[in-house]
């Protein structure tokens, strides 16, 4: 085990995937693959100790994910003492099943931010471009928030399925009142992986994209802020993945293993610690799983004597054991990496302007269940 | 430069033991708060105006002359839509 060299500070945000549930079925989710072997969830007092221990640890900010969030009953109830104990508390939803009396319990039990995700699959995309159901959805929720005093903050995940179409997306979010509006690129975890031939943009594609943004931050620039992220295959740079392993964010799944990252959980010999057998001081200070990866002295090369070793870590694990089958090996992102010809290979398929032929795969526990081989 | 300044939509203020400052919350994000900002931000209260912020600030530092500072901060703050202020009552 690698320890690392230097103070370890507190956690900033505290993410609690409450549940794994939801009743869509995203082609680009993050949620692991085999979420449906990961049914069980942690009670609301469970819940509310981590609450407590992270706040302790100095954690500010507390995101309530999922899944879809608003599946758990006692959804108010865990954001009601979040603020209680001083977090800032943001809910991540797509709006689906919020009704007036659940935003004023929300409202009562002081939440501070809403971001609104615009889920989709090929056909809501559709949906949402020609004005219909998913429209009036976003539209009925929009005007709900609002009235409430929250901000208007929207996430639309972008892919090749969508981003011709990202000018009337813009526009789309501007009818809706979006002061803040997130153009997230999918990365390619999990389900976005399973589909990464049918979902990733060619360089043209994403090149008119960001041209096309740039006019409506300046056309919206009074209004609306504007976040376009880069997908990093593209970009040819490892990112500092969640700002550094163990650095900032504590992860907590809805059956409560504690992880540095939503889908730590894939990388093998690596042992997340769950928050009903240890306290979060534990989790944070003292797990294999959150040292693991801290700092630098478990890289090897060509990361160990890379001069950006410190600004970007290495990149993100996942990455690396999904791209090079090895969870220490320099992301493959990383033009220097053994193995960047995987990367380089899948941007060359986004090249052919031939659409996939293969089927989407949606994400559901029946798939999940499948692709796990226990169905 | 005058009127009354109160916290930014989604703003939130408040002292974090964790990290002896102030901070600034806002969706998703948080910032470190210097001494000074972390005295001013403290006033910024929706109920003083600037003039009674700069006296309160000059009483309690015992150091005149703060309103050039104070200025400059809330110019800062307000472009960053940390705070708003709101036009003086006539």
């Amino acid at each position: 085990m690698n320890a690392p060299a230097a103070p370890i500070g507190p956690p900033m945000w505290l993410l609690a995937e409450v549940t794994y549930r939801c009743p869509l079925h995203c082609v680009f989710c993050y949620n692991p693959v085999d979420f449906a072997r990961h049914e069980d969830e942690l009670s609301t007092d469970d819940w509310l100790r981590v609450l407590h221990e992270g706040r302790e640890l100095g954690a500010v900010q507390c995101g309530f994910s999922g899944g879809e969030p608003l599946l758990r009953d006692d959804l108010e109830v865990l954001i009601a003492e979040a603020r209680r104990l001083g977090y800032y508390t943001n809910l991540i939803t797509s709006g689906v099943g919020l009704t007036e009396a659940r935003l004023d319990a929300f409202k009562a039990a002081g939440l501070d931010h809403i971001q609104l995700s615009f889920q989709d699959s090929s056909r809501e995309i559709n949906d949402f471009l020609t004005h219909t159901r998913t429209f009036e959805l976003k539209q009925r929720v929009g005007e709900m928030i609002k009235a409430r005093g929250w901000p208007m903050v929207m996430n639309v995940v972008i892919h090749r399925l969508n981003i011709e179409h990202i000018g009337r997306i813009i526009e789309m979010a501007d009818a809706l009142g979006a002061e803040y509006l997130e153009l997230a690129n999918a990365q390619y975890y999990s389900w976005a992986l399973l589909n990464r031939d049918q979902l990733m943009p060619s360089r043209e594609q994403l090149r008119r994209a960001e041209a096309v943004t740039d006019e409506w931050k300046a056309r919206l620039a009074e209004r609306m802020r504007i976040l376009f992220v880069v997908p990093d295959y593209h970009e040819g740079k490892p990112k500092k993945c969640m700002n550094g392993w163990g650095n900032v964010f504590l992860t907590v799944t809805p059956d409560g293993t504690a992880q540095p990252c939503h889908t730590a959980r894939m990388l093998p010999g690596l042992d997340f610690p769950n928050v009903q057998e240890h306290s979060l001081r534990h989790v944070w200070f003292e797990s294999e799983g959150f040292n693991h990866y801290r700092g630098t002295g478990w890289m090897k090369e060509p990361c160990a004597s890379c001069e950006d070793k410190e600004k970007d870590y290495g990149g993100c694990r996942c990455q690396a054991y999904l791209l090079a089958a090895d969870p220490d090996a320099a992301d493959p992102v990383c033009p220097k990496s053994p193995h960047h010809e995987h990367v380089a290979a899948a941007l060359e398929q986004a090249e052919t302007a031939a659409p996939s032929t293969k089927p989407l795969i949606f994400r559901d526990p029946k798939e999940s269940r499948r692709l796990c081989g226990q169905d | 430069m005058d009127g009354t300044p109160r916290l930014g939509h989604g703003f939130r203020f408040q002292w974090e033991p964790a990290q002896s400052c102030h901070v600034l919350l806002y969706p998703e994000g948080m910032i470190r708060l210097n001494q000074s900002a972390g005295e001013i931000l403290a006033r910024c209260d929706g109920n003083r105006d600037i003039a009674a912020i700069v006296a309160d600030l000059e009483q309690a530092f015992a150091s005149p002359g703060l309103r050039p500072e104070v200025e400059a901060f809330l110019t800062m703050a307000i472009g960053k839509r940390w705070l708003r202020l709101d036009a003086p009552t006539p």
